[in-house]
């Protein structure tokens, strides 16, 4: 079959694999971790600025406004570690949001927004709404032209970051298309965001209220490039949420065999216990799948055709595979998987949350399914 | 090993490969070909595929990698990917000789004496020579560490005594691999064992066909009454079997290869699944319209991708620092397993025709689907169950306690 593509890695993957996989297990330790969750701000802004400082934010940024000129691929052991570390930052949305200015932004607008956040500027996605349809084209909210300014209305969710970011790019319907608009955060009304109580209790998510919100007319993206863009921000948002998926599914794994190699019942550590064990091996097999799957979608990354079926076949194994190993393993620690401190509903939680912004494992699956067998 | 070649040196090398295959590869021989080197069911299928294996050797599409002093090609093993690459391409038929070329060949190779690789390993890859393995015994299969055969000592010989079963192409080989029991005094089961390069044509050793699950024939149970072998039979030292027997089975299981060529067991080809369902009605339309046979449709060519590339993956260590047996480890399982539910899920396509077995005209695809399904069991069953693989997985990728 034509349309899947091969497995293959870049020498910057492999030293920012090293760097990230130290930076991230360092500065990320479970308790800090558990600390954040009580934090309004939810991350540790020193580590954004490291983050910053380490030009993470710049690597798939064009040279030209003074990103390093890789690409999404050199993203991935990144994303991985900190999703292995469940080290929340903005660093996801304002990955995405580059990639968004930089499918469907005019020159101008990737001028003036493109260097800022490869310094280190949090931006954000605006794209979901009460629907809760994962087609990002189905929407409510609106802009209307008037000289040479949109007014907005309607309500985004799940906007990840966006007390924190500096740019929001929201999806609205301009004359029944779906248009992409640059709002600057500071420029928002008083009251139009919400914080939202999201499953996964290490991020921030909010809901944008847009109605007062007026726009110049130079801050929407080209009608012409709506449809490349979506796509984009579609395959971006795959790769990207299923290499943290991947390092939290190798967590889990982890975490769980750790228990089983020292709890003991009946007088043997639990672990040799072939009801565990074996389940635990197919959880195992799973995880691997999904690594295989991702640094295959990072290798596809950019090809037409073989890049979107590396990424959502790489989305959905990731995420079968997270939320399984991590529904796993509440109930192999039994009692104490049920309570809050064991780490296991942390990363269960994580799954749903992501799968919820991106579209699951059955929702990649349709998606798969009309490009191989239609 | 021989110079890593050039790019330009592979296209050469696979553009002749693929002529020859593509001129000298007989697909369907008047008669149905086994799926796998486990079911050499009929002469006509053993002789068609001996002459198959020994043409291909002759080539030298067989064997390019091994060493040109004991028959091999003495090429980089490159080459031999590419050759094999070129069978695939033309749906070449399986390689008879699995055990001898797959895993006894490799472990001598790696273990044996000068004089062993000089006798033993031509006559295996030009298919003169067939090998079996006598490994799993009738009380001990999974158990194979508590192999009871006897193997005594008489001056310059040892008589066996014993029985081995499901010995794949038991009633057609040349030399066995056997793992016997030479002290019942070691202080554990694994000491007393030893591992002979036995000869199966002699008297005190006979074999019984069973009949296998599809109807057809395979593999046998041997018997060995009194049978008396030369002591230089005797293969890794006396005492040293289990060490022996693991090192056969990291290649029998795929946690070592050294590409010998060709394939043993046919592997599936996805689009012949997708074309299957796509020809396959259901309500009056195209079973690829429901969607719960998409989703599942899509899984597994998600599951297929990934084995597929997880065989690449392996050989890249910067891929592989997390636990760097695991891919090896699971390979054997995973593999089997997918092919296991996938070719089950193929039956659901046919509706009311999934009753149809081979042999009657109304059979989708003459039945090779059925055919396929059941002898799928071979490959997680044979070779070490996959319960046993989950075991070893989880002992030795994942640090798991041993299960007693
Ligand atoms: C097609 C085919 C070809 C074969 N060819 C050969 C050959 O050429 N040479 C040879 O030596 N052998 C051969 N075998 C034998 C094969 O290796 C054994 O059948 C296999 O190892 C299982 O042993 P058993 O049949 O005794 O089953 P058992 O060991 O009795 O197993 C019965 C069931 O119990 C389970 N089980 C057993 N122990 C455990 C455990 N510790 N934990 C969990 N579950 C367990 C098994 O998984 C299985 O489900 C072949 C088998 C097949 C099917």
């Amino acid at each position: 079959m034509d349309n899947l593509g091969t497995i293959g890695t870049t020498e910057e993957q492999i030293e920012l694999m090293d760097v990230a996989t130290n930076f991230c297990r360092d500065k990320s330790p479970v308790d800090k971790v558990r600390a954040l969750i009580d934090d309004d701000l939810g991350y540790d802004p020193g580590i954004w600025k490291e983050i910053g400082e380490l030009g993470w934010l710049a690597i798939a940024i064009p040279e030209a406004h003074d990103g390093v000129g890789l690409s999404m691929a050199e993203v991935v052991p990144i994303a991985e570690q900190m999703g292995r570390n469940l080290m929340s930052t903005p660093f996801g949305s304002t990955t995405l949001a580059a990639q968004a200015l930089l499918a469907g932004g005019s020159e101008a607008q990737q001028a003036a927004w493109l260097p800022k956040i490869a310094a280190g500027a949090a931006a954000t996605l605006a794209l979901r709404e009460d629907n809760g349809d994962w087609d990002l084209s189905n929407i409510d909210a609106t802009g209307s032209v008037s000289g040479d300014n949109v007014s907005l209305s309607g309500k985004k969710q799940l906007v990840l970051w966006a007390d924190s970011a500096e740019l929001i790019i929201a999806s609205v319907k301009i004359d029944g298309a779906v248009r992409f608009a640059l709002i600057e955060r500071s420029t928002l009304p008083e009251g139009s965001l919400r914080r939202e109580t999201v499953i996964d209790e290490t991020a921030r998510s909010y809901e944008v209220t847009l109605d007062g919100v007026t726009i110049p007319a130079d801050a929407l993206f080209d009608a012409g490039r709506t449809r490349e863009t979506l796509e984009k921000i579609e395959l971006a948002a795959g790769l990207i949420h299923a290499a943290e998926m991947t390092g939290g599914a190798q967590a889990v794994i982890d975490y769980t065999l750790e228990y089983l190699k020292t709890r003991k019942q009946f007088g043997k550590i639990i672990g040799s216990y072939q009801a565990l064990k074996h389940p635990t091996v197919n959880n195992y097999v799973e995880y691997e799948k999904a690594r295989t799957h991702l640094y295959s979608a990072a290798h596809s990354w950019g090809e037409q055709g073989r890049g979107e079926v590396a990424v959502r076949m790489a989305a959905a194994q990731s995420h079968s595979s997270y939320s399984t190993a991590a529904d796993r393993a509440i109930q192999f620690h039994g009692g104490f998987g049920f309570t809050h401190d064991c780490d296991a509903q942390l990363h269960r939680r994580k799954a749903i949350l992501s799968g919820a912004l991106i579209g699951d494992a059955a929702y990649q699956r349709s998606k798969l399914a009309n490009l191989l067998f239609d | 090993m021989a110079d890593k070649p050039s790019a330009a040196e592979l296209k050469d090398y696979a553009e002749q490969a693929d002529a020859w295959f593509k001129e000298n590869t007989v697909r369907d021989p008047g008669f149905m070909l086994p799926l796998t080197f486990m079911e050499v069911s009929t002469d006509e299928q053993f002789d068609f595929l001996r002459d198959w294996q020994r043409k291909v050797y002759e080539a030298g599409y067989l064997g390019a990698s091994w060493p040109k002093e004991y028959g091999g090609g003495g090429l980089h093993s490159e080459f031999q990917r590419v050759a094999t690459r070129a069978m695939k391409k033309y749906d070449a038929p399986i390689m008879l000789n699995a055990i001898g070329n797959g895993w006894a060949g490799p472990l001598i190779l790696d273990l044996g004496t000068e004089e062993q690789k000089q006798k033993y390993i031509k006559p295996m890859l030009s298919a003169e020579d067939i090998w079996c393995q006598g490994f799993s015994e009738p009380e001990n299969g999974s158990d194979l560490g508590n192999a009871q055969l006897k193997a005594v000592r008489d001056g310059d010989e040892y008589v066996l005594n014993g029985s081995k079963i499901w010995t794949s192409l038991g009633d057609r080989a040349k030399y066995m691999i056997l793992l016997a029991r030479t002290d019942f005094d070691a202080p554990n089961k694994y000491a007393g064992l030893s591992f002979f390069l036995n000869p199966m044509k002699i008297d005190g050793i006979t074999t019984s066909r069973i009949k296998k699950l599809t109807g057809e024939y395979g593999f046998v149970q041997t018997f060995f009454t009194d049978a008396r072998i030369s002591a230089d039979c005797l293969f890794g030292g006396e005492g040293n079997g289990w060490s022996m027997a693991m090192k056969t089975l990291e290649y029998e299981r795929g946690a070592k290869v050294k590409p010998v060529g060709g394939f043993f067991v046919k592997e599936l080809d996805v689009m012949e699944i997708v074309e299957l369902a796509k020809n396959s009605v259901r309500n009056g339309k195209p079973l690829l319209d429901d969607p719960v046979m998409r989703d599942k449709m899509t899984q597994y060519m998600i599951d297929i991708q990934a084995l597929n590339l997880n065989n690449t993956r392996r050989r890249m260590p910067q891929l592989m620092q997390d636990k760097p047996m695991g891919l090896p480890l699971m390979n054997k399982l995973a593999r089997t397993e997918l092919i296991r539910e996938l070719t089950e899920f193929s039956l659901a396509f046919q509706g009311s025709k999934a009753g149809y077995y081979v042999g009657d005209e109304n059979a989708v695809d003459d039945g090779y689907w059925h055919r396929s399904y059941l002898n799928s069991f071979s490959a997680t069953i044979g070779g070490g169950t996959s319960e046993i693989q989950r075991n070893i997985v989880a002992e030795h990728a994942l640090g798991l306690p041993k299960t007693r």
